[in-house]
C-alpha cells in the first residue's frame, strides 16, 4: 500500500469518513459560468478574512487622541485618533501591510459586487423557486450583512471620509421622530462623534458580524447541497436529474483553482490600484467636507436616496420636526430591500404553483418577472447614480441641478419604461424562438423550382437545440374560482388580478400538434 | 552605366520614406525645441512692473484684447465687471491660466491654452496695477519652504469641500465648479488665494496668513511630486471610480475567468 493509501485508511478506520466523501464526491454541479458567481462571493470572503486577520494585528480600536509620529510626512504631527494613527502604520510603517490593506478593501467591493450579480442571475433564471425561496431568504440576509460589514469597515480608519459617512448615518437616526436622537446617544456614547464608535464598529465588524455571516454562508452552502444545484434547460436534463461534474475530481479541483485565480486577481489589484488613500483623506474632524465624499459602491443607493430627495420637507407634529426629507427616502429603502426579500413568496402566491423546479428560466420565458427585475435594476442604478451625482456633473460639464432633476425624473419613468421594453424584448425573443421551432433557420439558400417559383429553404432544428426552446413552464391566468367554502375571498380576486398582470401577455410553448402541422405545411 | 546612373537618379529623385520621417522629426524638434527654449527664456524674463513703458505695451494690450468687456479705462460693461483695484495678482491668473480673454459667457471661464507670452501677460498685470492698488504678484520667497503638515490640515479645512482632499476637484451649483489643483503652478494658487478668482472665495492675508498660503502651496507640491503610494490613483476621485473599477474591471476579469473555467473543451 501507498502512503497515500494507508494514510486514508488510518483516517477512515477511525472516522468513517469515506460514506462523507463518497457522498460529497459524487455530487454533480453543472458547468455554466454564472453557477461560479456565488463561489467569487464565498472566495472574496475568505480572501476578505485572511488579510482581515493580518490588520487586527495591528490596528487599533481606539479614539483616544495621539500625534502622528510614523513615516508620512504630511500627517506629521498633527493630532489623530489612535485608530487613524495605526492605519497609517499599517499603510507605511508595517511590512506588506498596505498591500494587505488595499487586498482587503478591493476583495469588500468584489465581496459585495459578486453577491449582487449572483443575485441578478438566481433572480432572472427564477432559480428561488420552489424548493429554494428560504435559500433566496438567507442569502438576502448575507447581502445585508455584507453591506453592514463593509460599512462598519470603512468607518474603523476614523479618517475624513469615513467620519463624513457617519455623520450621515447619525444625521438618519436623529432624523427619526422621538427615538432618533435616543438612539444617535446611545450608539455613539454621546453627542456625535463622541470617543466610542470606533471600538464598537470594531467589535461589529470583527466579532458580531463575520460570526453571523459564517453562520448564515454555511446555512447556504447546505442547502445547495441539500436541493441540489440547478441547471440550464437542455437535452437529457430534467426536474429528477442534475447534468454536470461530480464534485471529485474535475470540480474540486476547477473549484480550487478558480479561488486562486480570484485571489491572483484581488492581489493584482490591491498592488496596482490604490483604493481608500486615508492618507489624502486626513484625521476626522466634524468641520470639513470633502468634494466628492461618497460611501463605497454598495452603500451609494442610500447616499443616492438622500441626494435625490427633494428638500424643504419637514412638518411639526405633536411637538417634533418630522424630516420627511430624511424620513421619505429611509422608507423607499427599506421598501425596496423588503420587496427584493419577499419576491419569491409573491411570486410562488400568484402563480399558485406549488411544484419542485431545478430547471431553470431562460430570462425570455418568464417576461414579466424579467421586467419586473429591469425595473429593480434601473431603480436601484438610478439611486446609485444619484450618489455620483456631483462627479458626472464635473466630468460630463453639466450643471448639479439638471443631474438631479434627470434623475429625479428617471427614479419614476425609469423602472416603467425598463419594464415595458424588457417584457416586450423578452415576447419578442420568445416569438423568435417560436418562428425558429416552427419553421427553422432561414439559410439564405434561394432555389428555384421548375414551375418557375423561388423559395428559399429553411432548415430544421436538431431535436436538442429544439427540446432546449420549447421545454419552458408556462404559466396561464388564473381564473377566479370558489374556494371549498364556495366563497369568492377578496384574497382570491388579488391573486387573479396579480396573475392577469403577470401572464396575459404570454407565448406558450409550441406543442407536438403545432409542430407536425408546421411541417407538414412546409412539405407543401 | 547608363542603366545604372539612371538607377541612382530615381533613387535620389525620390526621397526614401524614412528620410522623410527622420527629416520631419529633426524639423519638429527643432522648431519645439526652439519654441521651448524661447518660451523658457521669456518665462524667467524680469518684468519692471512699475516701468512706464511696460504700462504703455500694457495698456494698447488691454485696449485691443480686454476693452470691450472690461471697458477702455477698465471701469466694467454689462459684460464684465470693473478691473480698478483688483491689482496685478488677478491679471496675472486670469489671463496666465488662459481663463481671460473669456471666450463666452458661462458659468466660469474654463482653463485654455494661455493667448499671450509671459512678458505680454506681465505687462497687462502692470497697466491693471497701475490704475489703482491691489494685490500684487507673489514673490518666489512667498512661495517655497512651507510646512507640508500644516498646509494638509490648513487645505482639508479651507479648500477641500470644493477642490476635492487630493485636489482633484468638485462640482459647485448652476454648473459651476472647482478645478482640480494638480497642475496648477505655485504662483498661480497663490493668486488664487489671493483674489478669488471665478467662483472661489477670497482667503486674505487674515484669513490666510502668508506663511499658511506658503504651507497649502507646500501640501500640494508634495502631492503632486509624490504619486499615490497605494499605486494608481483613479483620477483620486475616491469610492465612485473605485466602484466603477470593481464593477467593470475587477469583476469583468473574474466573469471571464468564469467563462474559461466553464467552456467545453473541444
Amino acid at each position: 500500500m501507498s502512503i497515500t493509501a494507508k494514510a486514508s485508511n488510518y483516517l477512515d478506520e477511525r472516522t468513517s469518513i469515506s460514506g462523507a466523501v463518497k457522498e460529497f464526491g459524487r455530487k454533480i454541479f453543472p458547468d455554466h459560468w454564472s453557477f461560479l458567481l456565488g463561489e467569487v462571493a464565498l472566495y472574496s470572503f475568505i480572501i476578505i478574512l485572511l488579510s482581515g486577520t493580518f490588520l487586527t494585528f495591528f490596528f487599533q480600536a481606539s479614539m483616544t487622541p495621539v500625534e502622528y509620529e510614523g513615516s508620512f510626512v504630511p500627517l506629521k504631527g498633527v493630532e489623530m485618533s489612535a485608530a487613524m494613527s495605526s492605519t497609517l502604520d499599517i499603510s507605511f510603517d508595517i511590512r506588506g501591510g498596505l498591500l494587505m490593506r488595499q487586498v482587503h478593501h478591493w476583495a469588500a467591493l468584489l465581496f459585495v459586487a459578486a453577491i449582487g450579480l449572483h443575485m441578478l442571475r438566481v433572480f432572472f433564471t427564477g432559480a428561488f423557486r420552489k424548493p429554494r425561496e428560504l435559500n433566496w431568504s438567507i442569502g438576502f440576509v448575507l447581502f445585508v450583512l455584507a453591506m453592514a460589514e463593509g460599512f462598519t469597515g470603512y468607518s474603523l480608519p476614523d479618517d475624513l471620509l469615513s467620519g463624513n459617512g457617519l455623520r450621515i448615518i447619525d444625521g438618519m437616526i436623529v432624523g427619526v421622530p422621538v427615538v432618533g436622537t435616543w438612539i444617535s446617544f446611545l450608539l455613539f456614547g454621546g453627542e456625535f462623534p463622541g470617543n466610542d464608535i470606533v471600538g464598537r464598529l470594531y467589535t461589529l465588524h470583527i466579532l458580531l458580524l463575520p460570526l453571523i455571516v459564517i453562520a448564515f454562508i454555511g446555512l447556504h452552502l447546505m442547502f445547495v447541497i441539500i436541493h441540489k444545484h440547478t441547471q440550464y434547460p437542455g437535452p437529457g436534463r430534467t426536474e429528477e436529474n442534475v447534468v454536470g461534474y461530480p464534485v471529485l475530481p474535475v470540480y474540486a479541483a476547477k473549484a480550487g483553482g478558480f479561488f486562486f485565480i480570484v485571489f491572483g486577481v484581488v492581489a493584482l489589484m490591491a498592488a496596482t490600484v490604490t483604493i481608500n488613500p486615508i492618507w489624502n483623506y486626513g484625521p476626522y474632524d466634524p468641520s470639513p467636507v470633502s468634494a466628492g465624499t461618497q460611501p463605497d459602491w454598495y452603500i451609494g443607493f442610500a447616499d443616492g436616496a438622500l441626494r435625490l430627495m427633494p428638500p424643504h420637507l419637514e412638518t411639526y407634529w405633536f411637538g417634533y420636526t418630522w424630516s420627511w426629507n430624511i424620513l421619505i427616502p429611509i422608507l423607499v429603502l427599506v421598501l425596496f430591500l423588503a420587496a427584493v426579500f419577499v419576491y419569491p413568496f409573491f411570486e410562488a402566491w400568484v402563480t399558485g404553483d406549488k411544484r419542485e423546479h431545478h430547471i431553470l428560466d431562460r430570462p425570455r420565458n418568464a417576461p414579466v418577472r424579467t421586467a419586473i427585475g429591469a425595473a429593480g435594476v434601473t431603480f436601484y442604478a438610478v439611486l446609485w447614480a444619484g450618489a455620483s451625482s456631483d462627479i458626472i456633473a464635473t466630468h460630463f460639464k453639466v450643471t448639479m441641478e439638471g443631474v438631479i432633476n434627470t434623475l429625479q425624473i428617471l427614479l419614476i419613468l425609469g423602472p416603467i419604461f425598463a419594464f415595458i421594453i424588457a417584457k416586450r424584448v423578452a415576447l419578442a425573443l420568445q416569438k423568435k424562438d417560436q418562428a425558429i421551432v416552427l419553421h427553422g433557420f432561414e439559410t439564405g439558400r434561394i432555389v428555384r423550382l421548375p414551375g418557375g417559383q423561388f423559395v428559399e429553404v429553411h432548415e430544421q432544428l436538431s431535436e436538442y437545440e429544439r427540446w432546449q426552446l420549447v421545454s419552458f413552464t408556462d404559466n396561464a391566468p388564473i381564473m377566479v374560482r370558489p374556494n371549498d367554502r364556495g366563497r369568492i375571498t377578496a384574497g382570491i380576486r388579488w391573486r387573479s388580478r396579480w396573475s392577469r398582470f403577470f401572464f396575459e401577455d404570454r407565448v406558450a410553448p409550441v406543442t407536438q400538434t403545432e409542430y407536425k402541422q408546421a411541417l407538414e405545411h412546409a412539405h407543401h | 552605366m547608363i542603366k545604372n546612373k539612371k538607377k541612382n537618379e530615381s533613387r535620389s529623385g525620390r526621397r526614401r520614406p524614412v528620410v522623410s520621417v527622420a527629416l520631419l522629426a529633426l524639423g519638429l524638434a527643432f522648431t519645439g525645441g526652439v519654441y521651448a527654449a524661447l518660451t523658457a527664456s521669456t518665462a524667467s524674463a524680469e518684468v519692471d512692473l512699475s516701468s512706464p513703458q511696460v504700462i504703455d505695451q500694457g495698456s494698447k494690450l488691454f485696449a485691443a484684447n480686454c476693452a470691450t468687456c472690461h471697458g477702455q479705462q477698465a471701469q466694467g460693461t454689462a459684460n464684465g465687471p470693473s478691473l480698478i483695484g483688483v491689482g496685478a495678482a488677478a491679471v496675472d491668473f486670469q489671463v496666465g491660466t488662459g481663463r481671460m480673454p473669456m471666450q463666452a459667457n458661462s458659468a466660469q471661464a474654463p482653463v485654455k491654452p494661455v493667448q499671450f507670452t509671459d512678458e505680454q501677460v506681465k505687462a497687462l498685470a502692470a497697466y491693471v496695477a497701475s490704475l489703482a492698488a491691489g494685490p500684487a504678484i507673489p514673490t518666489e520667497s512667498q512661495l517655497t519652504d512651507g510646512n507640508v503638515a500644516n498646509g494638509g490640515e490648513l487645505f482639508r479645512i479651507n479648500c477641500a469641500m470644493c477642490h476635492n482632499v487630493a485636489g482633484a476637484g468638485g462640482a459647485l451649483t448652476e454648473g459651476k465648479y472647482a478645478p482640480e489643483l494638480k497642475n496648477v503652478s505655485a504662483v498661480h494658487i497663490y493668486e488664487a488665494m489671493l483674489t478669488g478668482p471665478q467662483n472661489m472665495p477670497v482667503f486674505n492675508d487674515l484669513n490666510l496668513t502668508p506663511a499658511d498660503k506658503k504651507d497649502i502651496i507646500a501640501y500640494l507640491e508634495y502631492n503632486r511630486a509624490n504619486p499615490s503610494p497605494g499605486g494608481l490613483e483613479l483620477s483620486s476621485l475616491g469610492p465612485v471610480s473605485e466602484g466603477l473599477f470593481i464593477w467593470i474591471i475587477g469583476l469583468g476579469v473574474i466573469v471571464g475567468f468564469t467563462i474559461w473555467i466553464t467552456a467545453k473543451s473541444n
